[in-house]
């Protein structure tokens, strides 16, 4: 029990410390000088910042669809299909993303849009389009993870009994199949959605001048030593997780 | 009875040959490419490498390859000394992240059943937010002028500021932080699956909490500190911001140094190399981890 608390701690002080040190009046240092919101200000004057919350907002949105819809195919196969050929190649191929470290998927993926370029002669624009495949190709480990699970608990029976009132396969996986996963599906799009906002690393790699996405610009600010307006930033996102996770909270516990 | 096994759903074959055409497109192929620029010389152009395949006059092929670039980085001290610490430092995260993560595990397993869920959301709510934010927040903490530091001046414990940023702890620490939910979610899943009544027949028969401890429930999560244990140490090997940001200069890790050839230095088919070389050592751990995986998820399918 004690221990637990303090494994607690040591996953909220830190966190604390952000929102805390928002309002400091100082620039940089733990010393206090006063309580200030200037720099949550001087946050909504940063143009580039809002362009790069923009833009990351973009990518994560198209990621996370692709990634829910090839990844819920994906552990389809999985969990329906016993035997098909190449299917070793391919569980690994679904589970190896969720451990490679992100540098290597990120240059690989980097020196793959460069190859193509050279191979096909054509000119591929680097930016939100190559992100979002970049990002997509990371996510569907973890939709996969999740959609799989619920696939394997539900019950076949279902669909079966659909099937044998004279409902169409298609139409089984619309009216019974589909509402019976949607929550992991949900729970998948999130999960995708915050990869994506958060990622730095295969971001840098694969996109080009311009595209920067929040994650890179707050790199930067880091290096830069802008770090009043950075927690006031952190204030922010931490208010807008919280807030979501309890509202979530809230309607799932009144649902039941 | 059998007019009813006939009418089970057949998933249909198409469904697998999307995803699968993408995997292989965009994370297969990528690594055969990543092989082929490491096995090329460096020049001075765009894209930063000598064509490895070029037609010669007569029309036939010729191939050139070379393994200048891995004799460099093995004969190099800088990138050997790099794998290493690389490897000291997501050991001792993923060791710490078992010692932290444990025990609040089985706090959440032993709970009653209405706090279970609110516990986890708790250990999954900072991994919402931001990951770069999070490192950033030891800075705040860790600094010559941080937290701690000006904590302990005002107590009169120290008399000048510590060095606590910018070393290999620094970045161990950050490591354990960031990494401590994936440690924690395979942890309670096994945990959880012990019955009660395991750990009560262990105490009838005498045994002593340390001894129940040891010989019935450490076995029974084995599976779960394995995947943890994965699950921290494998993407922290290849870690790029934390010992960025947190372990200074004196911390070598592989990530970094493939950062640095690659935007710094612009030598492509080093950082290549060095890439290939990291996934040598990485692919059997995956291939366990792999292994491991689809073997628990038809386990839970079949109980």
């Amino acid at each position: 029990m004690f221990f637990m608390v303090l494994g607690y701690a040591f996953l909220y002080l830190p966190i604390i410390s952000l929102v805390v040190y928002s309002f400091n009046d100082s620039y940089g240092g733990a010393v206090w000088e006063g309580f200030s919101l200037k720099w949550y200000g001087a946050l909504f004057h940063n143009n580039r910042l809002i362009e790069a919350t923009l833009t990351s907002l973009q990518v994560a949105t198209y990621s996370a669809t692709l990634a829910v819809l090839l990844g819920t195919l994906a552990a389809a196969a999985l969990v329906r299909i016993k035997r098909f050929r190449g299917r070793t190649i391919f569980s690994v191929l679904t589970a190896a993303p969720l451990v490679m470290p992100e540098i290597i998927t990120g240059l690989s993926l980097l020196l793959l849009f460069v190859a193509f370029q050279d191979m096909l002669g054509i000119n591929i624009h680097r930016g939100i389009g190559t992100v979002v495949i970049a990002h997509t190709t990371l996510c569907i480990a973890y939709v996969i993870i999740i959609v799989r699970t619920r696939l394997g608990d539900m019950d076949r029976s279902l669909e079966e009994a659909a099937l044998d009132l004279g409902a169409k396969p298609l139409k089984v996986f619309l009216t019974v199949t589909l509402p019976i996963i949607s929550p992991a599906l949900l729970s998948a799009w999130l999960l995708a959605f915050a990869l994506s906002m958060d990622d730095l690393v295969i971001a840098s790699f694969t996109t080009g001048p311009g595209s920067s996405t929040l994650p890179m610009l707050i790199f930067a600010s880091i290096r830069f030593n802008m770090t009043p307006e950075i927690n006031a930033l952190a204030t922010i996102i931490i208010s807008f997780v919280a807030v979501s996770v309890l509202l979530a909270g809230y309607l799932l516990h009144r649902r039941k | 009875m059998k007019g009813l096994r006939l009418s089970i759903v057949r998933s249909p074959l198409w469904i697998v040959v999307l995803p699968y055409i993408w995997l292989v497109l965009f994370f297969l192929i990528p690594f055969l490419i990543v092989l082929k620029i490491s096995l090329s010389e460096f020049v001075i152009a765009l894209p930063p490498y000598d064509q490895m395949f070029t037609w010669t006059s007569e029309g036939a092929l010729s191939i050139k390859a070379t393994f200048e670039n891995y004799k460099f980085i093995l004969q190099d001290s800088l990138y050997v000394w790099a794998y290493f610490d690389s490897i000291k430092i997501a050991a001792s995260g993923a060791l710490l992240c078992l010692a932290i993560g444990y025990p609040i595990a089985y706090g959440i397993s032993k709970s009653p059943e209405k706090y279970r869920l609110p516990l986890l959301l708790l250990v999954i709510l900072p991994f919402w937010t931001s990951f770069l934010l999070r490192v950033f927040s030891w800075m705040g903490i860790l600094g010559p002028s941080g937290i701690l530091n000006t904590l302990l001046l005002y107590w009169g414990i120290i008399e000048s500021p510590l060095h606590l940023l910018n070393n290999t702890y620094a970045a161990v620490l950050g490591i354990t932080y960031c990494y401590l939910p994936f440690m924690i979610f395979p942890l309670y899943v096994s945990l959880e699956k012990i019955k009660p009544s395991v750990i009560e027949a262990s105490y009838d028969l005498g045994a002593k909490p340390l001894q129940t401890f040891l010989s019935v429930i450490l076995p029974l999560s084995w599976p779960g500190v394995v995947a943890g244990c994965m699950l921290v140490a494998i993407p922290a090997t290849g870690e790029f911001v934390i010992p960025e940001l947190l372990g200074g200069t004196e911390t070598l890790m592989i990530g970094k140094q493939l950062w640095i050839e690659f935007f710094n230095n612009r030598d492509w088919p080093v950082a290549a190399s060095l890439t290939i070389l990291t996934l040598v050592f990485l692919i059997t751990p995956i291939l366990i981890f792999q292994r491991f995986e689809e073997r628990e998820v038809t386990h839970e399918f079949e109980a």
